[in-house]
């Protein structure tokens, strides 16, 4: 029970500095001790499986991710991380808009969550198939009940990885694109004449 | 003796509200895309808990998809926005109004 409030407590303290830190990069790391107490409750929920692929996935891939990608932006000409980010004017009303929906989600939950709690759900100590949170028994409804599911987020992970080199690759469509502009730039010389036109660059 | 489940779900509505905040207010496209990700782990929050209530693996089957779908969309979205700013150095969502990369 004290567990749970500490874990709360860090939470929303960690969420609330990532949405206002300064620089990016700060975030980030408000963001990885954010998932690392999520993973912790996810311990206190019994989802031991869930833990660990919330530190792998989330700590280990995203959070990667994120930090290239910032250190990719601020090598260029200069830092990523000098915007304005001013609070815009829709920030009052957005904030209305979010409180709201805080409220909305309160009401829903509070009418909802008046469900039984089963006593067989205890934890029992020992590990295997038909204990509940077990990885044993995660594994055997992922691969039993549903295998389909699982089969298609392997389709979505292939999605996003050919998205990903067509989007951002130099070989995609925009690539080509990109390339040609580069090349047109690197022959058409600095400094011309104003009063000649420019030469149309033969391939 | 663990929390409730109202404990979890009231969180889970806190952490989702700071998330929303964070994408709405914030005009930084990698801030707001970990808010995203704040989004998406208040949902497997709320998930999880229900599953514990309910004794039932379903929430963590529900889960672990969230998370992956969660890993393809910062990938997409990290990309996308590499390719912005490799085409105009600019870090304020607002300014990014052609579709053109």
């Amino acid at each position: 029970m004290i567990g749970f409030w500490v874990l709360a407590v860090a939470l929303i303290a960690s969420a609330v500095f990532c949405i206002t830190a300064v620089k990016p990069v700060y975030s980030v790391v408000g963001l990885l001790v954010n998932f690392i107490a999520l993973a912790a409750m996810y311990l206190t929920l019994q989802a031991e499986f869930l833990a660990v692929m919330q530190i792998v996935v989330y700590s280990g891939a995203i959070l990667f991710l994120f930090v290239f990608v910032i250190a990719l932006l601020s090598s260029g000409v200069r830092p990523f991380d000098v915007g304005p980010d001013k609070a815009p004017r829709i920030a009052i009303p957005a904030i209305v808009f979010a409180v709201l929906t805080l409220a909305i989600i309160a009401v829903t939950a509070i009418r909802t969550t008046r469900v039984r709690e089963h006593a067989t759900g205890q934890a029992t100590g020992e590990a295997g198939v038909g204990v509940f949170g077990s990885v044993a028994n995660f594994g055997q409804a992922l691969f039993g009940a549903n295998l389909l599911p699982f089969e298609i987020t392997a389709f979505i992970l292939m999605v996003a990885i050919v998205g990903v080199v067509l989007i951002a690759g130099d070989e995609g469509p925009g690539g080509v694109v990109r390339r040609k502009k580069r090349r047109a730039i690197e022959r058409e010389p600095i400094l011309r004449p104003p009063d000649q036109p420019v030469k149309k660059v033969t391939q | 003796m663990s929390a409730p489940v109202d404990s979890y779900i009231g969180l889970s509505a806190v952490l989702f509200f700071i998330g929303v905040i964070g994408v709405i207010v914030r005009r930084n496209p990698l801030i707001m895309l970990m808010s995203i990700e704040l989004l998406f782990n208040a949902a497997n929050l709320a998930l999880v808990a229900y599953a514990r209530a309910w004794v039932n693996d379903d929430g963590h089957i529900f889960a672990f998809l969230v998370i992956t779908v969660a890993a393809a969309e910062a990938a997409i979205g990290l990309a996308i926005v590499a390719v912005t700013f490799r085409s105009s150095p600019r870090v304020d969502v607002d300014e990014v109004a052609a579709l053109k990369g």
